[in-house]
């Protein structure tokens, strides 16, 4: 705290020195990686996104803070046509670009901005597509914003309507994601001018609540207010990221105030944050599911019977204990119970061992022995694989099921389990990216996901349920929505492809003094409403 | 000492083109797939892999890759990282001075501590001093860096509060690199108390990083002072009645100095290792973090470029050795 309060007093009487208002207030964010640029269209990490898309941008519409619930961005209200394929964008007026030492906006955000923003991404002719040499839009087309977007059409400066190809409900909730960050056209003309594109990638320019300042690479980056923000002002005056890749340092680095907040501790440090006395930890349901996935296409497992009998076999509570520390929630469905239309009358297979056997037996399979694929990285979904497949084997072990854990190096991991064939349950997860069911439901197990280049690693495909997955993306009304997607999942636990394992809880450290942090269940970090108590 | 220098310096050529392979052929004999790897659970379709496959130039034959990469060395051209677009030589040279920093300050340290505890030991072989300070040196070769490091942080930073958890200087200083080197540069800003807050910042990390090496010359120094010290013109020296000062300083220390040289100079190499966990540890915005992370994200063009200006740091250094092991050692320089 000593080094905290001296670094705070010397830098609110450096910013004096500058003739800025006394005791200017400094937010430190000890984040765990390095962005990749400061372009959000071009990449895919989360880290890249806090550090660019958040403070620096914003979308025409925005997830509501600490939701997954769309509220109006930089389109103060939108109209959408009867057949689900046009949105009309009403922008709001009066919002200010930032500048930097390099340009001064001459003029507001308008229409071009929009169309800027998704041309450069989706049209490859333009001169801006391309403006670092290997730069792709990975997040544009795995949204399927190029077949989806017919065009956008200006209709005047502060209006822009976009016609799709087909009614897609999930649309808002895409076009809230990072990628969509809302650009100006103007800076990248003066950039074009100057002949310097590429710093539109290291020095950007936007709309939100902070003003890029600058960045010392894998060090720091540093964030002023945003004085002309359209939005509620933030309450602290410099947000600066202190880049900190261990876990282990970055608790230390809290500890000894050297930062206000931290993303991602380590679960073994969960009980000695609660002890701490100067800190406090939030927590929150996040919006993600591990499972075990069963390649329905080969015998045995072709059968749901085999599936819910090994289902039956595992004692998720026990993994979650050992593994997550007791850190989540056995998940039943394959969508989190944080998320819209989650199905909470489905009673998930409960832990039986004898009633596995039978199962198994009425199934007539005998000295069954399967590989369970354990991922050799950890992912907020999965703290350890290999630990989870341990405990699985024993319980498998117990029904007459014999298992052998295999590993990959992850790229590997990624692409063998989704060649056809493949040989074993495979141990992995999803985090949402937008807080929409068919973000979880369509590209986990869909019968379009089961094909080479999906996600769909049991390669089931069951028509039914893939038929009311599509039915639910061209339905306008989320009402009618909830009822298609928990009908799907009932399907899902019927035929158990999946045996669903864990929901895990999010933690986030900081300090006592802090206030007005919100969680996001989409995972993102964001600091216009924090604030520091006095 | 033209003609050696010359000739150590044609002796890098070859060494250099292997290097190239090596840098390039370990990446790619890594399992793994940068494409795969940015697409992550999501998955990503042939016909978009094939594309941004060709895209990169990775649909080419391996060794028509290489010839590439070759080539556009020799125009000065160490391609652009995979994750962020940037030239690789720009972060390479953004980065490398702060390992560079570190590394001097480490081996320095080491070497300052380690030749006079290593001429000690020698001279008071079997002493009390002798056995604690190669006992200590064998359990500091053998600690692990990472725990050392954090028990370190939670002595010094956590508990005493003497020095920083991590960084390089206190966030309240902000000012433009100019060589990169912060102690440099704190001192060129002009602003009151960063020199210190630099220093405050290196000392830790300094202190895990020249572990290692400190062990190692020490120990190098006591067997060379030992070997040296029982060689005839040594006991001729005494015979002639000369103070044992000046027969350990300048007949039995420059001529074990030799070997020790040696030593320091492969340290390097060590300090390189030992730099990818430091740096880690110490959130120190290096090399070594940097290619830990780009080898995880088979970032091609990163690894097998920064591996070989890597290599090429320490050739350079290995050439200074040499050079300096001439000018001791005049016996060298004619053969």
């Amino acid at each position: 705290m000593k080094l905290l309060t001296r670094s705070l007093l010397a830098a609110s009487a450096l910013l004096m020195a500058g003739a800025m208002p006394a005791m200017a207030k400094t937010f430190v964010y000890c984040s765990e990686a390095s962005p990749e640029g400061f372009d959000p269209a071009p990449y895919t990490a989360g880290g890249t996104f806090d550090a660019s898309a958040h403070p620096v941008f914003n979308r025409l519409v925005e997830f509501k803070k600490g939701t997954t619930e769309i509220e109006p961005g930089l389109a103060e209200k939108w109209d959408v046509s009867a057949d689900g394929t046009e949105y009309t964008f009403h922008l709001r007026k009066g919002v200010k670009w930032q500048s930097n030492e390099k340009f001064t906006p001459t003029r507001e955000f308008n229409a071009d901005d929009v169309i800027f923003s998704y041309d450069r991404q989706g049209n490859d002719k333009n001169p801006w597509h391309q403006y670092i040499s290997g730069i792709t839009y990975e997040y544009y087309s795995s949204m399927e914003m190029p077949s989806l977007i017919k065009e956008i059409v200006k209709i005047d400066d502060h209006t822009v309507k976009f016609v799709l190809s087909r009614p897609e409900s999930p649309f808002l909730a895409n076009i809230a994601m990072p990628f969509a960050s809302i650009v100006s056209k103007e800076y990248a003309d003066a950039l074009d001018k100057a002949g310097t594109k590429e710093d539109f990638n290291n020095m950007p320019i936007g709309t939100g609540p902070f003003k890029f300042v600058a960045y010392q690479k894998d060090a720091v980056i540093r964030y002023q207010k945003n004085a002309d923000y359209w939005g509620e002002a933030p309450k602290i005056d410099d947000l600066i990221f202190a880049i900190t890749p261990d876990a282990a340092v970055r608790l230390q680095k809290l500890k000894a105030g050297e930062c206000h907040l931290m993303p991602y501790p380590a679960p073994a440090d969960i009980a000695a944050i609660k002890a701490d006395t100067t800190l406090k930890l939030d927590e929150q349901a996040g919006l993600n599911v591990s499972y075990l996935a069963y390649n329905t296409t080969v015998k045995p497992f072709d059968d749901p019977k085999v599936r819910k009998a090994l289902n039956m076999a595992m004692n998720k509570q026990a993994i979650i204990d050992a593994v997550f520390q007791g850190a989540g929630q056995v998940a039943k469905n394959p969508i989190p119970p944080t998320m819209w239309s989650y199905n909470k009358d489905i009673k998930d297979d409960p832990y039986d061992p004898e009633a596995s056997k039978k199962l198994l037996a009425e199934a007539g399979v005998k000295d069954l022995s399967m590989k369970i694929w354990a991922m050799p990285v950890q992912r907020p979904y999965m703290p350890n694989a290999r630990r989870t497949a341990e405990l699985m084997q024993a319980d498998f072990a117990k029904v007459g099921v014999k298992a052998e854990i295999v590993s990959y190096e992850w790229g590997e991991y990624l692409k063998k389990s989704m060649e056809p064939g493949r040989d074993g349950a495979v141990i992995l997860g999803w985090t949402g990216d937008n807080g929409d069911p068919d973000n979880f439901l369509s590209v986990l197990l869909s019968c379009a996901s089961a094909q080479p280049g999906g996600a769909n690693r049991a390669f089931w495909c069951n028509k039914e349920f893939s038929d009311l997955l599509a039915k639910a993306k061209a339905t306008a009304d989320p009402a009618e929505r909830t009822k298609l997607y928990e009908q799907a999942q009932v399907i899902f636990k019927d035929q158990a492809p999946w045996a669903t394992l864990d929901h895990s809880t999010q933690y986030v450290p900081m300090r006592k003094d802090v206030t007005g942090f919100k969680m996001s269940p989409l995972g993102d970090f964001t600091f216009d409403t924090v604030d520091i108590a006095e | 000492m033209i003609r050696f220098f010359l000739g150590k310096l044609l002796y890098l050529v070859p060494t250099f083109i292997g290097i190239t392979m090596v840098a390039f052929g370990f990446v790619r004999v890594l399992p793994g797939d940068p494409v795969l790897l940015m697409a992550g659970e999501r998955g990503i379709s042939p016909e978009r892999h094939a594309e941004l496959s060709a895209q990169l130039g990775f649909d080419k034959p391996i060794w028509s890759q290489y010839l590439d990469f070759l080539g556009r060395l020799m125009h000065g051209d160490f391609g652009l990282s995979l994750v962020t677009k940037k030239p690789v030589i720009t972060e390479f040279l953004t980065l490398f001075p702060a390992t560079a920093e570190l590394g001097l300050v480490a081996i320095t340290i080491a070497a300052l501590i380690g030749v006079p505890v290593g001429v000690i030991a020698a001279v008071k072989r079997g002493s009390w001093f002798d056995q604690v300070s190669m006992t200590t040196a064998l359990i500091g070769f053998s600690m692990p860096i990472f725990w050392w490091g954090l028990l370190l942080i939670i002595l010094f930073s956590s508990i005493l509060q003497w020095t920083p958890v991590s960084g390089r200087i206190s966030l309240m200083f902000f000012f433009k690199p100019v060589t990169g080197f912060m102690l440099i540069d704190s001192l060129l800003s002009g602003q009151k108390g960063a020199f210190t807050s630099a220093l405050s910042h290196l000392i830790l990390p300094a202190l895990v990083l020249a572990t290692i090496p400190l062990a190692v010359i020490a120990r190098q120094t006591r067997s060379a002072m030992l070997e040296v010290m029982g060689e005839d013109y040594v006991r001729t020296a005494r015979a002639k009645g000369m103070s044992s000062t000046r027969v350990i300083g300048v007949h039995a220390l420059r001529n074990a100095m030799i070997p020790v040289i040696t030593t320091i100079g492969l340290q390097v190499g060590t300090l390189m290792a030992g730099a990818i966990l430091t740096e880690t540890i110490f959130s120190w915005p290096g090399i070594g973090k940097w290619m830990i992370d780009s080898i995880s994200r088979r970032d091609y063009p990163v690894v097998q470029s920064g591996l070989l200006l890597i290599a090429a740091m320490v050739m350079l250094v290995n050439l200074l050795v040499d050079l300096t092991y001439g000018l001791i050692n005049p016996r060298i320089r004619h053969q």
